[in-house]
């Protein structure tokens, strides 16, 4: 299984790599991890013409704190997420989010903002991001912008990107004390795509009334989704298991499946859309009254 | 990642020429970018110990080092590796000396057709530089991206757990 040609670059900076972009449009696509493109070019459902392989420019790969966001690097791997003291303190979601995804291997090679540009549905970043409301800076040739997860993530396969755009951050508002995040996920097996998941974040103030309220489905619709229904049933109630299950009912409904022969029919989809936004809610709560963000 | 001395250099043809350390020897050598690591490792440095199975990432067979990582080499590219560092099961072995690693799949029968074992190996050698003394559950999760369609695991597992128990003397 050998891709298509192509002709190969490799530039050193964001400005050469966009300015490739810019030169080859959407005959190019940019390599990041590889952990999605590499095996669509080698089964050829894709063959671009012109790869950017964007691992030699320098300083993309980081995770730092700052003004009240952690700052991640697109090019960040999912491995150091994972295991980022860092990422475990502030935001704790993405920590567990990051292990889930694949296996060892590819969370060693697979980055954060490829995964993201990906745009795939069953894709776990965005749930998570839509969780805690991150939001992504993006560079073209000529100009930068910034835009929130929910923006950016367009439908299968597609984000807001232009074809002359790199994302380039990922940043994430850190949540107060008193919030809790959880990102949990039903798999047939280890390493598998996610029949469904669901990545759930809340803040509960000292009444013990919801202050925030962020919840992503994974694998539950055309890309991921905010399952805003389940957010407002939780928003100003305390948080007992009655207002979690009005919200995981909601969560249900909220969430857009369709049948596939793998993994399960719409409705059994929708059933675990429910199952599993409780038990990230549960978990995020007891998070939240644990001290861990 | 990047650790590139030299800048690849871009042909007509669109061949490049690239140098990849492979466990301390450097290969270098004209390769097409669309040339996988894993051929480039086997075809090119002639190291055939490290094994080519499904070919779409699933089975791990071809895991090996890159740059310190595990990573699976038929889904990277040899000129993603110019300038890298990749160590290979071959690499484990000195003067004709088994890895604690080798040695303990060896004892316990961590293997039987041993297809799959380069990569267990390789990966078991990641894993237990991350975490020298892995709970049984860490040793199936660090393995979870390795397949084995003889052993049903469990001598695998008491392979890692003895070879871990061994390194840490």
């Amino acid at each position: 299984m050998v891709p298509r040609k192509f002709e190969y670059f490799a530039p050193r900076s964001v400005r050469d790599a966009t300015a490739l972009l810019k030169k080859y449009g959407s005959d190019a696509k940019v390599l990041s991890g590889g952990m999605s493109l590499l095996p669509v070019m080698k089964l050829r459902l894709g063959s671009p013409a012109y790869i950017v392989d964007i691992n030699r420019i320098p300083g993309m790969e980081y995770i730092k704190s700052q003004a009240g966001n952690v700052l991640i690097g697109a090019r960040t791997r999912h491995h150091a997420i994972e295991s980022s003291k860092l990422i475990k303190d502030k935001a704790f979601l993405l920590s567990e989010c990051a292990a889930t995804i694949g296996d060892p291997q590819i969370r060693n090679m697979g980055t954060m903002g490829g995964s993201l540009s990906h745009c795939d549905p069953s894709g776990d970043w965005g749930a998570a991001v839509i969780a805690l409301r991150g939001s992504l800076r993006i560079k073209g040739p000529s100009k930068e912008r910034t835009m929130k997860i929910d923006d950016f993530l367009v439908d299968t396969f597609t984000s807001a990107l232009r074809p002359t755009e790199l994302l380039i951050e990922i940043s994430i508002p850190i949540p107060p004390p008193g919030s809790g995040g959880a990102y949990v996920k039903l798999e047939r097996r280890t390493g598998d795509f996610a029949t469904v998941a669901v990545g759930a974040q809340v803040g509960i103030d000292r009444s013990g009334a919801c202050t925030y309220a962020g919840i992503g489905l994974t694998a539950l619709g055309s890309k991921n989704l905010r399952a805003a229904k389940a957010e407002a049933a939780l928003l100003g109630k305390p948080l007992t298991a009655r207002v979690i299950e009005e919200a995981a009912m909601a969560a249900s409904e909220d969430a857009q499946p369709s049948s596939d022969p793998l993994r399960g029919s719409a409705d059994y989809k929708r059933e675990m859309a429910k199952v599993y936004t409780r038990r990230g809610l549960q978990l995020a709560v007891s998070r939240a009254k644990g001290g861990v963000r | 990642m990047a650790r590139a001395s030299a800048k690849p250099k871009k042909a007509d043809s669109g061949v490049r020429s690239i140098t990849v350390n492979i466990n301390g020897v450097d290969y270098r050598r004209e390769v097409e970018p669309r040339l996988l690591l894993v051929h480039f490792i086997r075809d090119v440095a002639g190291l055939t110990g490290t094994h080519v199975g499904c070919e779409t990432s699933n089975c791990g067979a071809c895991t090996v080092l890159f740059n310190g990582k595990s990573i699976k080499s038929c889904t990277a590219l040899a000129v993603q590796a110019d300038g890298a560092r990749v160590e290979t099961i071959e690499g484990l072995t000195h003067g004709g000396a088994l890895h604690p690693i080798q040695r303990a799949f060896w004892d316990n029968h961590g293997l039987q057709c041993g297809f799959c074992t380069p990569g267990m190996i390789m990966q078991a050698y990641w894993m237990l530089k991350e975490n020298p003394n892995p709970t049984d559950d860490e040793i199936k999760l660090g393995l979870s991206g390795n397949l084995c369609r003889c052993t049903g695991y469990q001598n695998i597992i008491t392979s890692v757990r003895a070879a871990a128990k061994e390194m840490r003397k």
